[in-house]
């Protein structure tokens, strides 16, 4: 099998509006092995965005090829597209984008209702995907009755369910404070620890950034920067640090 | 299947959360249909009606009247004239092989007297096949036989309404009678009939033989003369109607020595065809009242297809999520399609609870005979499903086609 789980060559993506082309995209090469943590960065207008919807199956490219888990998505209908995203890649959105007055645990089950999968075990599945964000004894909430924080991390559960091969998070922390945003990036940093999902976040924050491995920066199209991330940041030992802050400060007060 | 329930739990509770909203537009069905079941029931009832009247009657009755008479170049109106006999009454039964029973009519409208109490009643002067033909039956003492007929005896056959107004509570059986002064044996009581089609007591008479009546009764009076008769009532061959018309026709201008050149001097006509004429009128009349209520039910449709309409708008951005985590077109379309049939079902459901109280009450109140009846309850809950489908497509079809970017997006 192939080791890259995206592979992306001369890839250009164009929009027409009336008599205006706009070139979002402009030969992009890109491979993104498995179990990869990846920021893509860059100003509103980049292109980054584009490159989202084309790596989240929600949009194809205009020319050159995209290669999911070796399946070439520039050759595949709109129903085919719906359900490769219901199979190989969790959605994690800047709102949460949860289905109000809908249970936590009826969010989850959500991408259960379309793919083929054994109906029976719903609950039994999402309760693991709940349990895993740290939400089990939450199950029966409503998003109204949540936190900003503990609303992202059911849309997390919801993306974990059918066992994706690819989390896409588009601005996950961009609705969030900046301690609940370093707890949702414990979670993506856990759950592409332990479980090898690969994780691509989309971020204009160098701050959030930070915690992946490895950040793309885009620019007008093109990929202006692409290295490593020499030491990235931990979010669990950070938050440990965090509560230890707290404590020191509860005698004083 | 499991889909389809899921798609019904997604449209319950997306209906639930609009409440108010999703039973305005329910109610747009719930008139449509409730107007439909009660106008159905009306002309049905109507219909139901003129059966009941053909069975009153009598089935396969024929009435044979006198026809316009030409006396000089002056045509008098139909049944002006005497030209039918007893001996004609009793040739038709005889010679027609479709005619079952055949009886003379001579009737007029008389003063009773019992005791202290009179009452203004029919006469009806009769050979005793009249109560098989008119389907009369006696409830108390005996019906009057041929010879009576013969005879001349001086026995009456009452109606109810007759007993009622002079006899009050004692029993009529034996008693004497007396119709312009002659005194009259009353043998037997009849059965009630009720009213007829035109509201007339149908137990408001009182049954003679012809003879007696016409030479003790009516006496007096060219209509009297010789054998002449008001009318002859007959009763043919069940399905053998036409043809029975056809051979009294024919016997008749034997009988009456009309030349080919020359008009019937009298008239033939079937209850049943008369009966029928009515009944289509009715039909046609209830059909009319049913497409003016089914419109109604279209402007319901109207109302869906709009609130679906604004409901994929308000939407878009869960459609847009819903498309992002794998729901195909078809999933998004049957999830609008099954909510837009769940809304006119159960408005169709409502309705046909409405269209039937609405013909209890307009029986009720209005005093009409209506009939609800299944075929029309079943093809309404299938209608309001047809509309739900019909209306409910165009929205699901444009929530399943949109971009999941641009719903995504959608704020």
């Amino acid at each position: 099998m192939d080791s890259a789980l995206i592979r992306i060559e001369q890839l250009h993506k164009t929009y027409h509006m009336g008599d205006n082309h706009v070139h979002a995209l402009r030969g992009i090469s890109l491979d993104i092995p498995r179990g990869s943590f990846v920021s893509i960065m860059g100003a509103s207008g980049s292109g980054k965005s584009t490159l989202m919807n084309i790596i989240g199956c929600l949009d194809k490219p205009s020319s050159g090829k995209y290669y999911l888990d070796g399946v070439d998505i520039g050759s595949l209908d709109r129903d085919e597209l719906a359900d490769i995203r219901n199979r190989k890649v969790g959605f994690v959105f800047q709102q949460f984008n949860l289905l109000a007055r809908t249970s936590a645990l009826e969010n989850v089950e959500l991408p259960l209702l379309y793919s083929d999968n054994d109906k029976t075990k719903f609950k039994e599945r999402a309760m693991q995907a709940l349990t895993a964000v740290g939400l089990a004894e939450r199950y029966d909430h409503h998003p109204s009755q949540l936190s900003g924080g503990q609303q992202q991390r059911v849309a997390i559960a919801r993306s974990l369910i059918n066992n994706p091969q690819l989390i896409l998070a588009d601005e996950p922390t961009g609705a969030l404070d900046s301690k609940t945003s370093v707890e949702i990036m414990g979670i993506f940093q856990k759950l592409n620890r332990e479980k090898g999902i690969s994780i691509v976040v989309v971020t204009h924050e160098p701050d959030i950034a930070h915690y992946s491995d490895r950040i793309i920066q885009f620019k007008d199209g093109h990929i202006m920067l692409d290295e490593a991330v020499a030491k990235p940041r931990n979010a669990e030992r950070e938050l440990a640090e965090w509560q230890d802050v707290e404590e020191e400060k509860e005698p004083v007060a | 299947m499991n889909k389809v329930f899921q798609s019904m739990r997604i449209a319950f509770r997306a209906l639930r959360v609009n409440k108010l909203r999703s039973a305005l537009t329910m109610l747009g069905i719930i008139i449509g249909v409730g107007a439909v079941i009660a106008m159905v029931s009306v002309g049905s009832g109507a219909t139901d009606r003129i059966h009941q009247q053909i069975a009153s009657i009598g089935s396969n009755v024929i009435i044979i009247q006198p026809g316009s008479q030409n006396t000089g170049g002056v045509k008098s109106g139909n049944g002006n004239s005497q030209t039918l006999t007893e001996d004609d009454a009793r040739a038709i039964a005889e010679e027609c092989p479709d005619v079952m029973f055949s009886t003379p009519i001579q009737q007029n409208q008389q003063q009773v007297v019992y005791g202290s109490n009179n009452w203004g009643t029919r006469i009806y002067g009769v050979s005793p096949d009249y109560l098989t033909i008119r389907d009369i039956r006696i409830e108390e003492g005996e019906p009057f036989t041929a010879d009576d007929v013969k005879s001349t005896n001086k026995v009456a056959l009452l109606g109810k309404t007759v007993v009622d107004n002079l006899f009050a509570g004692e029993d009529p059986i034996g008693k004497t009678i007396r119709v312009r002064k002659v005194p009259f044996t009353v043998v037997g009581t009849l059965v009630p009939k009720g009213q007829n089609s035109s509201g007339q007591d149908q137990d408001d008479m009182i049954i003679m033989p012809i003879t007696t009546a016409k030479k003790k009764v009516m006496g007096g009076g060219r209509a009297n003369n010789w054998q002449q008769i008001g009318q002859i009532m007959v009763q043919a061959r069940d399905g053998r109607n036409n043809n029975a018309m056809d051979e009294i026709e024919g016997l008749l201008r034997q009988r009456h020595r009309l030349q080919a050149t020359e008009d019937n001097d009298f008239q033939v006509r079937s209850l049943e065809e008369m009966a029928a004429a009515q009944e289509q009128a009715t039909q046609i009349m209830g059909l009319l009242l049913a497409s003016i209520a089914s419109v109604s039910l279209i402007v319901g449709g109207i109302g869906i297809m709009n609130i679906m309409l604004v409901s994929v708008t308000e939407r878009t951005k869960e459609i847009g999520l819903r498309q992002a985590v794998g729901a195909k077109t078809n999933d998004i379309l049957s999830q609008f399609l099954v909510e837009a049939v769940s809304l006119s079902l159960l408005g169709g459901c409502l309705g046909i609870a409405m269209g039937v109280l609405a013909s209890f009450g307009i029986s009720y109140f209005a005093g009409w005979n209506t009939l609800v009846s299944l075929p029309s309850i079943l093809a309404a809950f299938f209608f309001s499903a047809l509309v739900g489908v019909f209306f409910g497509f165009y929205p699901a079809r444009k929530a399943a086609l949109l971009d999941p970017i641009e719903a995504l997006r959608y704020e």
